[in-house]
């Protein structure tokens, strides 16, 4: 070995073996070479960029390699969240005393758009769960902040929630599984449908109603899997979010101690309308994230694929598209980023901001994903290549979390009504 | 012996970057490219901490010399689990010209003022590939050296190096204060964890100049020219095995 050369060839060699990175170049859904005006760690502090660089980092190296198995075998990578909960990411926004990371919404938003670029599907199962281990952690008490937030946080106990029914989507209020109490029990009826996680997870968040009709009537309760009443229905097939098992949820006369109720009677509808405004942005995030990796691989695309004897990326048409791709991406993260800001501030805008960021981010997102399908001509079609996959998963970013026509009723709302 | 250990981390081009030439041929592009800490050096960080967590030494000091960007560098280290930093601040020409020799003068220079036990460095850096700063610190200190080491083991006051070499594994025992280069499969780096990002804000990172530890970083060297590699040319396919020998004669190769 006395030339440089086969030196320089082994020692990147051996640099890009290390961490078991990516096999093949076409299966790269993440490149962090990139340092251009898509690149996502534009604005950040150092900090915040030491974050990101974390989460992509493991995104690429824990995530991305099985983004496609576990979608097609439909796993739920328990082990690969679990090793995720062990570097902080099992409660982002979970206070510090009880397990959390304490960071703000921002930081959160950022970890889960790098996270996002390695597996859409997982990275949302784990912002819902976070979000579980949130509402616990804001609005529980001591006692039930300590019984449930560190196994949370950790992932050695995982986490569902359910507010929609088979007949309350859009219309979330009008919900109809009850909750009567008897003695130092509610028992509860009803069924929850599309719940992501349900059957596999061990903890359920669940809005009932204990009281009258309309938003005022309900409550949250916290259910543990195992309990006497508590069933689940088959596993639902879908387009994509396949790393995250959705089934219906059942309660036929489950008797949930009055101790796990979160806060007062009545204050259920709050909470989750509150939890909803970070969901919103988490969701949004893992739309940038889905984009983000989408642009890099039509980017990727057009530079090695000819037609015509040139590169695709010589042809105008192309070159217009993809810049235009970027600005949509860059446009969606400077809102998302900003809803996470204020919700962070508890501006008065925040609601709004958030609904109005999940509208545009989760829209212009697919969109994107879309059109690096398309410059991808019929190997986007196929499922050995990512970014049929992302399109698949963050199709489904336009209707939960609150569908985007709920969006534009909240900011019309905000509009209209006379202050 | 303080227990302390000394690791150094360079700040190089990340290896996933693709590499251009500027038009002048004098150097690689390094505005606006994503850096990165060398590969080796994560590996090495990684040894050092685990050290520390099974309590064979005492404390990790992470040193990197170049501009005030080295510092994100450091902080990754002490993102992992290093205890302190020192950033050796090195700019501008002599930053372009810092190579191996004047690298290894100031760890030489910052071992001795530590009282350190070991100095674990990263084999070599991914962009310049040299192999060297390693080596030629431990002939300044005129300490041992167990380089390319695939596996460390503290026995009492010596080491036992696994050290991967072109015959296959040597084993060596040395005495400390010794240096140590890491080589690929020595440890898996871990990920910082979330709660260690936000501890390694407060960790100190001390700032010294190559002139306060006596050491001269003039260049012995002058890059006249960098180019890309030739490009890949075509290859042929011959019938027989005859054929290939002819080819390959007439190609002065054999």
């Amino acid at each position: 070995m006395a030339t440089i050369g086969p030196l320089a060839r082994i020692a990147r060699l051996g640099s890009s073996i290390c961490r078991n990175h990516r096999l093949s170049f076409n299966r790269s859904t993440q490149r962090r070479g990139i340092a251009s005006c898509v690149d996502p760690s534009h604005g950040l502090t150092d900090e915040q960029k030491e974050f990101q660089k974390m989460a992509f980092d493991f995104a690429a190296n824990e995530m991305a390699p099985h983004m496609s198995e576990w979608d097609q075998k439909e796993i739920f990578p328990v082990e690969t969240m679990r090793k995720a909960a062990q570097l902080g990411f099992g409660g982002i926004y979970v206070q510090p005393e009880v397990g959390g990371s304490g960071l703000s919404r921002l930081d959160t938003s950022i970890i889960f758009e790098a996270l996002s670029t390695g597996c859409v599907s997982t990275t949302a199962y784990i912002s819902i769960h976070n979000m579980c281990a949130w509402m616990i952690d804001t609005f529980g008490n001591n006692e039930q902040r300590e019984r449930f937030c560190p196994d949370l946080c950790l992932m050695d106990k995982f986490a569902s929630y359910c507010l929609t029914e088979p007949g309350s989507g859009s219309d979330a209020a009008s919900l109809l599984t009850t909750a009567q109490l008897k003695g130092d029990h509610y028992i509860v009826n009803g069924s929850k449908a599309f719940i992501s996680g349900g059957g596999d997870t061990d903890v359920y968040i669940v809005m009932c109603r204990t009281g009258g009709k309309g938003p005022k009537g309900i409550s949250c309760l916290v259910v543990e899997k195992g309990t006497p009443g508590l069933s689940f229905g088959k596993k639902e097939k879908k387009v994509g979010w396949n790393s995250q098992p959705t089934r219906a949820v059942i309660f036929e006369d489950c008797a949930v101690p009055v101790i796990n109720r979160l806060g007062e009677e009545g204050q259920g509808f709050n909470m989750a309308m509150r939890g909803l405004n970070g969901g919103r942005i988490n969701i949004a995030s893992c739309s940038l994230g889905a984009a983000h990796a989408s642009v890099q691989l039509a980017r990727d695309h057009l530079l090695v694929r000819k037609q015509f004897g040139e590169t695709l990326s010589n042809n105008q048409y192309l070159q217009f598209k993809l810049a235009e791709m970027a600005t949509k991406l860059v446009a969606s993260r400077l809102m998302v980023r900003e809803a996470a800001t204020a919700l962070q501030e508890n501006r008065s805008d925040a609601v709004s901001l958030c609904s109005m960021a999940k509208l545009f981010a989760t829209d212009e997102c697919f969109n994107i994903c879309n059109d690096a399908l398309q410059m991808h001509g019929g190997y986007g079609y196929l499922k050995d290549y990512a970014v049929q996959q992302f399109v698949r998963d963050i199709r489904v970013h336009q209707i939960l979390e609150g569908t985007n026509e709920v969006m534009r009723m909240i900011i019309s709302r905000n509009l209209l009504t006379e202050s | 012996m303080s227990g302390r250990v000394l690791v150094g981390v360079k700040r190089v081009i990340d290896y996933a970057v693709k590499i251009r030439v500027k038009p002048d041929n004098s150097c690689v592009v390094t505005d606006g490219v994503k850096h990165s800490m060398n590969p080796f050096c994560e590996i090495a960080v990684e040894e050092a901490v685990k050290m520390k967590e099974k309590k064979l030494i005492k404390e990790v000091v992470v040193v990197s010399c170049g501009p005030q960007q080295v510092m994100e560098t450091i902080r990754t280290a002490l993102a992992m689990g290093a205890d302190r930093g020192i950033h050796v601040e090195v700019t501008g020409k002599d930053y372009e010209n810092l190579g191996p020799l004047q690298v290894s003068k100031i760890m030489a220079a910052l071992a001795k003022k530590e009282e350190a036990l070991l100095v674990i460095l990263g084999k070599q850096a991914i962009d310049d590939d040299c192999n060297q700063t390693g080596q030629m610190t431990a002939a300044l200190l005129d300490w041992p050296q167990g380089t390319f080491a695939s596996e460390l083991s503290m026995e009492g006051d010596k080491i036992k190096v696994v050290r991967e070499i072109d015959g296959g594994l040597e084993t060596v025992k040395i005495n400390t204060p010794a240096v140590i280069t890491a080589d690929l499969r020595l440890n898996t780096p871990r990920y910082a964890t979330l709660p260690n990002i936000m501890k390694a804000k407060k960790k100190k990172i001390a700032n010294v100049k190559p002139a306060d530890l006596g050491v001269d970083i003039t260049s012995r060297l002058e890059v006249l020219r960098v180019d890309e590699p030739a490009q890949r040319e075509a290859g042929v396919k011959v019938e027989t095995v005859d054929d290939l020998m002819a080819r390959l004669k007439e190609a002065g190769r054999i």
